[in-house]
């Protein structure tokens, strides 16, 4: 596959979110703005990044047994290095997104692509991929915090121009499965054509 | 009384899977028939509870000590995953009839956001039920784990009879599998909230 395809197939052909159906819980949970859903989803790229190229670089040497514990350990890792360079440099970000942060350790997403992909191919294919499926991953998040946005407050990343108070059920837990629902639905629909 | 708002507060109030988008996964993966569902179900019961109390003690007595909160992300899903391991084992040698009742749930459980989340919540986030905002005791977090798990337990066995219904019914080509299922979920969530406001 050429370095470009490596890219831009998480975009559409194998976006985690609408067509791996992964990660789940911080595209539901971080999604309340567009703002929220965008940094989230940069949070996760940096993790699945680094996590790709290191665990390419270690594969070789890690017996087969113990790999998934092996590759648990070194996505905490970098999942540590984030949480304290985001507590340094931007702290709101950090107490907004709060759990999820650390969640990201159990996200499928970074484990499915160390397993899929990072343990078999090279340490530039693998930071390829990573960069593709993130901003495939960050591009979702992003949509579906559009959405929910303009629906639950009448705005776009903070810039207001619907007045009056919005859906508020749609900044709550329902309006995050109901919108993640029908934007499948229309990917679904893209997709087929 | 403490306990009890404790306990409702977790099952139905801030239900873990409808109001706190936790361990989302797993609810969609294995809701398809109502019998896994409840295999389920009970593994994570039996992991979250169990976890939280291990995770617990090993921030109180060893990260906070010497001061290493920074590591608990890594400290807890190393105890979890050797937790699950551990239990895994115990249960082929003690009760075989169990081990093939949970026997296959047990090795996704490691990866399901639930529990850390929940871990992680008990030991980082003050709580106010009722009264001033604390920090949980010991007991009061294994009352939290296990009224949460319940809560767990609940949604995703109402939600398999719900989508084993689903599964007969003539939907469009688009909305089959899971965007059909969120939009069920979506209305679910929506009769939880109604739920907020009782504690």
């Amino acid at each position: 596959m050429s370095k470009i395809g490596l890219i831009t197939k998480g975009f559409i052909k194998e976006n985690p979110t609408f067509v791996l159906v992964l990660g789940m819980c911080p595209t539901l949970a971080t999604t309340t703005s567009a703002m929220n859903g965008l940094e989230m989803g940069l949070a996760t790229m940096f993790v699945l990044i680094l996590s790709n190229i290191f665990i390419s670089l270690i594969a070789p040497l890690v017996p087969d047994k113990v790999h998934i514990p092996v590759y648990i350990v070194v996505i905490a890792t970098f999942v540590t290095v984030l949480q304290l360079v985001m507590q340094a440099f931007v702290p709101d970000v950090y107490k907004t997104l709060g759990l999820f942060i650390p969640l990201i350790v159990v996200n499928c997403i970074v484990l499915g692509r160390a397993e899929a992909f990072a343990n078999k191919n090279s340490v530039l294919d693998s930071a390829l991929d990573g960069i593709g499926i993130g901003i495939g991953f960050t591009m979702s998040l992003t949509v579906i915090g559009i959405v929910r946005e303009i629906l639950g407050s009448g705005s776009v990343f903070g810039f207001k121009f619907i007045p009056g108070d919005g859906i508020l059920a749609f900044v709550m837990a329902p309006g995050a499965f109901l919108v993640l629902g029908y934007l499948m639905v229309l990917f679904n629909k893209l997709a087929r054509k | 009384m403490e306990i009890l708002i404790i306990i409702i507060s977790a099952i139905f109030v801030n239900n873990i899977l409808l109001a706190q988008f936790l361990g989302i996964c797993p609810f969609l993966g294995v809701s398809n028939k109502l019998s896994t569902a409840v295999g389920m179900s009970g593994a994570v019961c039996f992991v979250i509870t169990l976890a939280t109390v291990v995770t617990f003690l090993v921030n109180q007595y060893l990260l906070v000590p010497f001061g290493l909160e920074f590591l608990q992300t890594i400290a807890f899903i190393l105890v979890i995953a050797a937790l699950v391991q551990m239990v895994e084992i115990v249960l082929k040698k003690i009760s075989p009839s169990l081990y093939q009742a949970l026997g296959i749930f047990l090795p996704l459980i490691t990866t399901n956001c639930a529990v850390l989340g929940v871990a992680i919540t008990v030991v980082t986030k003050q709580f106010s039920f009722g009264g001033e905002p604390h920090m949980l005791n010991l007991g009061e977090a294994t009352v939290y784990a296990l009224a949460t798990s319940v809560g767990y337990g609940l949604a995703m066995i109402l939600f398999a009879g719900l989508r084993e219904h689903l599964a007969l019914n003539d939907v469009p080509k688009s909305f089959k599998g899971l965007p059909i299922a969120l939009i069920t979920v979506s209305i679910m969530a929506m009769a939880f909230l109604g739920f907020s406001g009782i504690v």
